[in-house]
């Protein structure tokens, strides 16, 4: 009886993760469309966004990279240790993801208000006097950050989710389709950073 | 089977889940449910949009204005296309009979994630209230037609923000549907229902799911640009900032030519369901038909330029554009041979749903064959942007995905409600679609080649006589669909009661009660033999 109750709730994760991939196809995607329009850009003032991004703090950039990627092995670590059934070891893990998403937002923050403070936000008059490749970059970099961080902030919220279920057992060892689905969005978010990072901070 | 005794069971509509009364409604997880709250909703939508179009056609009975001012027009236009495409004739198919019929087809008891289910409908139902509030909310309704293109979207001064919050969401809706559909088509068909086992409908949703959830997102960060382009002045398709214009168009049309799929594949999927039964013959070329579907999905990603041929694209792409064009036109002609195929020598029965799916299939090869004429270089520049556009479109749209949806209604009717609809009454009222439709759309063909531009309020004289018989046949065919619809409300109270089988079909939604019960199935089917086998064994097993 437990066999098959084991087979059932196999065939439920499989189900759920298949959902779950297919959903950060469409994710792909919509970034897709942001780095297609880079790309565009990029070709057609490349000067422009060379000077561009060497006013972005490729510091404050490859902190904020290490922290994500940290937080991305953390967070499958916490899985595994679901999956060894060692809840406190789980628990803990997920917190030290969302305590670097934090840092990580916390960085954000101030790159942003930084940038802000120097008037150069979309719409500014400072913005508006610069060349058009420039301005188009500054343009796609809130664009791209931005919506990459409302993806950490609905990644957080998962993750949030996920500390309550694991603390009241509704996440455990034989249920955690939720910490490792939360676990794949977490990797995406991840990962399209990984692309950010370079084409914004990098190519200068 | 199970259906001998269909007195004792339960129906779905009947059934008394955890909810009472209305609520037993709108929060149902229930996918046959849900797909009603779908199918009235959309029918709502559907007579709005279609009362915005018989203004338009009023306005049109003479030159000058008649009825109503330039801005006013442009309103109606614009809203008309975006409630028609983004709330009617993309969701329509795959969230209604798909919804109802697909986990039934592959003989499951729901699709796999039934409150994602509930929740696309609700996103759904957003949505289309935010177009609909476009009209009346902040300064007056948009003026950019359906297809937002900048600059004019971005500097427009009406509501755009609405409109294009309202596709967004819509498209957000779409997707989840179609991953669902993915997910369900995976992993809950029946036991032993192989791919190569399951009904054509069910494989036409799968590439009609695969586009829904690739294609979509690329318009989601696409209006997300143009919003942000109004809100925060960022510039990325506006040329006075450095931008493109031409790029929202790549964008655009990256997404809304898929989408033309999107609606028209799951079309094709209801009559190859309904020609098999109707000739009581197996379809013709099971495997054709089903490739040909991918090959659409597939095609159809690579043929958005035609779009664009005078927006200044390159000799070479509109060379290459040209090309995919006329190869997409390869597998719809397969399925148009292998329906006809289906017919031939099969014992016809002429009953409403087939005499839809044989007009779809009339309408769908003239909006076709004219479809060829604008994706040639030569001829598009003379009929670009002219009422033969809106014709082409409206036979394929219309023509096409809307005859396909009233056969699939005519079809699935006894199925979804257990009562028969009057079959005389439905007669007429094709008569009246189909007198109507024709006489609606076929002179904007003439006075397209002539010259009438679309989306003029106004027009010269000489197009008058065109204008005047579509404006008659916009009636006529409102007619019609009143008293289509008339048929089917007044038949589900009064209508005889529906038998299990009333159509002696094949697929697995004839072999279980009318209205099926909640669960659709008492035991889960399991699957011996490929689909549409009308020999004496599957038919002794249905009766």
């Amino acid at each position: 009886m437990s066999g098959q109750d084991n087979y059932i709730e196999q065939q439920d994760r499989e189900t759920g993760k298949l959902g779950m991939w297919i959903f950060l196809f469409t994710e792909l995607f919509l970034f897709g469309g942001l780095f297609l329009v880079y790309a565009v850009f990029r070709a057609k003032y490349s000067a422009d966004f060379h000077a561009a991004a060497a006013e972005l703090n490729a510091l404050i950039g490859t902190l904020n990279t290490v922290f994500l990627l940290t937080s991305s092995m953390t967070v499958a670590m916490s899985l595994t240790a679901m999956q060894k059934n060692n809840r406190n070891l789980a628990l803990f893990l997920v917190f030290v993801t969302l305590l670097l998403a934090a840092l990580f937002m916390m960085n954000k923050y101030f790159e942003w208000s930084h940038k802000f403070h120097f008037k150069l936000y979309p719409g500014s008059e400072v913005l508006k006097n610069l060349p058009h490749g420039e301005l188009l970059f500054f343009g796609l970099y809130y664009m791209m950050t931005g919506l990459h961080a409302l993806h950490v902030l609905v990644g957080m919220v998962l993750l949030s989710i996920n500390m309550v279920k694991i603390k009241t057992g509704r996440v455990n060892k034989m249920h955690y389709l939720l910490l490792e689905n939360s676990a794949l969005y977490w990797h995406l978010v991840d990962l399209i950073w990984i692309f950010i990072f370079p084409l914004l901070y990098l190519i200068t | 089977m199970s259906n001998s005794e269909s007195g004792t069971h339960i129906s779905y509509l009947e059934y008394k889940g955890k909810y009472k009364g209305i609520l037993s409604w709108l929060l149902s997880t229930d996918h046959k449910r849900i797909a009603l709250l779908y199918f009235y909703t959309i029918t709502v939508f559907f007579f709005i949009a279609v009362i915005l179009g018989e203004l338009m056609r009023m306005e049109l009975i003479a030159p000058g204005q008649t009825i109503m001012g330039p801005q006013t027009y442009n309103g109606l236009f614009t809203i008309h296309g975006v409630i028609m495409i983004f709330v009617i004739v993309i969701p329509a198919l795959p969230a209604i009979f798909g919804n109802f019929f697909l986990p039934i087809l592959i003989g499951a008891k729901d699709v796999a994630f039934p409150r994602l289910n509930l929740f696309s409908y609700y996103l759904f139902l957003i949505g289309a209230i935010l177009g609909v509030l476009s009209q009346f909310a902040g300064n007056g309704p948009p003026d950019t037609g359906w297809t937002f293109y900048v600059p004019y979207s971005a500097q427009s001064s009406t509501n755009v923000i609405f409109a294009l919050s309202a596709a967004f969401v819509l498209g957000f809706s779409s997707i989840l549907t179609g991953l669902n559909f993915i997910v369900t088509i995976h992993r809950m068909r029946a036991p032993g229902m192989g791919w190569f086992r399951m009904p054509l409908f069910p494989w036409s949703l799968y590439a009609t799911a695969w586009i829904q959830v690739l294609a979509t997102p690329i318009i989601g960060i696409t209006l997300l640009m143009v919003i942000a382009e109004r809100v925060l002045n960022i510039g990325f398709f506006d040329p006075a900032l450095g931008g493109d214009p031409v790029l929202f168009q790549h964008l655009f049309w990256i997404y809304s030519h898929p989408a033309v799929y999107i609606m028209v594949l799951p079309a094709m999927g209801i009559v190859t369901e309904i020609f098999p039964t109707f000739s009581q013959k197996p379809v013709f070329g099971y495997t054709a038909i089903l490739f040909s579907s991918l090959a659409i999905a597939f095609v159809g990603y690579f043929v958005w330029g035609h779009h664009m041929f005078t927006a200044g694209i390159s000799y070479g792409s509109r060379w290459f554009f040209s090309f995919l064009t006329f190869i997409v036109a390869v597998p719809s002609a397969i399925k148009v041979f292998n329906w006809i195929s289906t017919m031939y020598g099969g014992s016809i029965d002429l009953k409403p749903p087939l005499l839809y799916a044989i007009s779809f299939i009339f309408l769908f090869m003239i909006g076709g064959f004219t479809g060829l004429t604008l994706g040639a270089l030569a001829a598009n520049i003379q009929v670009h942007d002219t009422a033969f556009v809106v014709a082409h479109f409206h036979y394929i749209i219309f023509g096409g995905m809307g005859f396909a949806t009233f056969a699939g209604i005519h079809y699935w009717y006894p199925k979804m409600f257990g009562r028969m609809y009057n079959n005389n009454i439905a007669y007429i009222a094709w008569g009246f679609n189909f007198i109507g439709f024709n006489l609606l759309y076929f002179p904007q063909f003439v006075i397209g080649i002539q010259g009438m531009p679309r989306r003029y309020f106004d027009y010269l004289p000489q197009f008058q006589t065109g204008e005047v018989i579509s404006t008659i046949g916009g009636f006529i065919l409102l007619i019609g669909l009143v008293l289509m619809v008339f048929n089917l409300v007044r038949s589900n109270k009064h209508g005889a009661v529906a038998p299990a089988n009333p159509w002696h079909g094949v697929t697995l939604e004839w072999q279980i009660p009318s209205p099926p019960p909640h669960e659709n199935f008492d035991e889960i089917p399991e699957i011996k033999t490929r689909p549409y086998l009308f020999g004496s064994s599957t038919k002794d097993k249905s009766e």
